[in-house]
């Protein structure tokens, strides 16, 4: 795998055959991330951590990564405190940043942020979510938790419902899925629907995809229920979040036709989407899916920083 | 037969040919009327028979030739178009205009969160994703846009 010093800002930067290695690399790292295990693959290595967005799981899990393969972080936190505030460029921060560390992981609230960070700094960048864009590490998360649900990814069914337009998660996770060979169905209130582009890009790839407004409909022959959250700070405007905030609901009805071996997913935090009834069954694959995203994040950091894992 | 000139020869300057009819306006707007010498002349055709294309539009500007800049954002707009520099009322260089791979500057990001229209000290930067007609993406924020001539910089 070839991924040393290179940028991960798009899930369009690794080809299907890079993924795939990157999943069964992070199988590798489980026992490092759960502590059964020790590593000292990234000692002496920096990465900044560079949030000018607010995050717990993205940040927490990238800076576990880096800690549990004996890294070390510097993290800024909030742009609030950071020299943004007085009105320093992101551009010029991240000079800065490449000139103190050896990758910057980053989230932005505007869309192109990485790969303007990615132009600007001759350290690896991963992107760790900008505004409604890309979240290719989050999406390979995803990936992963299918993968060790089902051992494979081609042919799966998979439904993913909510916000299908403002949802940076889903517009990585759909390309992914579709190159790797899944069905997708797409549910969603009509005011979210995958945005054109997306929608023929897939279309152009050849994917399977059939659209399914009725979630108990959709999830009746799906391997995996990938739900997200409607999010508030996405729309531009308060009147439209109102129309469609709270128009699904997961719970124990909705499951009663979905077949026994359905997973439900969520990128979290969640707000309202699954009923914590569902918790409870074994169709929920959430807390694992957010445990997974500290061993797909130190594959990921291993092979970008060119460190021999284990 | 007595040849008519509809517009007059230049001693020095650029001729833009073969403009699709209507363009030639917006042509201009890239040339930057300010730009211009203040005793040059600026002649437009519209709406000319042309056996290359049908109808089009012709732009000659006095004493001044175009920067390559400004000769990609024409490509954009205008694909079939042919540049012709003049010099002592003789035709020096004329060629084809070429749309680049990337285009740097010229076609603002319609997407008002992208980065590269916060106050980063970057140019707009876009990918030809398709050239007839021509489709550029937003090498930042991968906003795709067809409707570039309202978006230019």
């Amino acid at each position: 795998m070839a991924l040393k010093g290179r940028d991960l800002v798009s899930i369009r930067d690794l080809s299907p055959r890079e993924i795939t290695d990157l999943l069964s690399a992070s199988r590798k790292m489980i026992p490092i991330a759960e502590g059964k295990k020790s590593s000292n693959a990234l000692a002496g290595k920096i990465v900044a951590m560079a949030f000018f967005e607010p995050s717990t799981r993205t940040r927490l899990s990238f800076e576990t990564a880096v800690q549990r393969l004996g890294g070390r972080c510097i993290t800024i936190a909030d742009s609030g405190i950071s020299s943004m505030k007085k009105g320093e460029s992101l551009y010029d921060t991240v000079r800065m940043l490449s000139s103190y560390s050896d990758a910057i992981v980053i989230r932005h609230p505007n869309e192109g942020a990485a790969r303007l960070a990615a132009d600007a700094s001759d350290k690896p960048v991963i992107n760790a979510g900008d505004g409604a864009g890309q979240h290719p590490t989050q999406a390979l998360l995803d990936l992963a938790t299918m993968r060790e649900a089902f051992g494979t990814l081609a042919g799966l069914k998979v439904v993913l419902l909510g916000d299908l337009k403002y949802g940076r998660t889903v517009h990585s996770l759909a390309y992914a899925l579709g190159i790797l060979g899944a069905e997708l169905v797409l549910a969603s209130p009509p005011a979210l629907r995958l945005p054109d582009e997306s929608r023929s890009e897939l279309d152009q790839l050849g994917v399977k995809i059939t659209e399914e407004p009725d979630v108990s409909r959709a999830v009746r022959d799906a391997d995996v229920l990938y739900v997200t959250r409607i999010q508030k700070e996405r729309f531009p405007d308060e009147g439209e979040y109102r129309k469609v905030a709270g128009s699904y609901r997961i719970d124990a009805s909705v499951l009663a036709s979905a077949k026994p071996r359905l997973i439900v997913m969520h990128p979290l935090p969640r707000a309202g989407e699954i009923d914590p009834e569902v918790d409870r069954t074994p169709h929920a694959a959430y807390f694992r899916e957010a445990f997974l995203a500290v061993p797909v994040r130190m594959a990921l950091l291993t092979g970008v920083l060119g460190a021999k894992a284990g | 037969m007595v040849r008519e000139l509809k517009i007059t020869p230049i001693k020095n300057g650029t001729v833009i040919d073969h403009i699709g009819n209507g363009l030639a306006l917006e042509v201009l707007r890239i040339i930057g009327i300010k730009e211009l010498d203040k005793d040059s002349t600026v002649s437009i055709a519209l709406h000319v028979r042309s056996g290359k294309i049908g109808w089009k539009d012709m732009v000659k500007v006095e004493n001044m030739e175009l920067s390559p800049r400004k000769v990609n954002a024409i490509a954009l707009l205008a694909p079939t178009a042919t540049i012709s520099i003049i010099r002592d009322y003789r035709v020096q260089e004329k060629r084809s205009v070429d749309l680049p791979e990337r285009i740097f500057g010229i076609v603002k990001c319609p997407n008002p969160s992208c980065i590269s229209n916060q106050s980063e000290p970057v140019e707009s930067q876009f990918h030809v994703l398709r050239r007839g007609p021509v489709v550029l993406s937003c090498a930042y924020c991968e906003r795709q846009v067809d409707e570039f001539l309202k978006h230019l910089a």
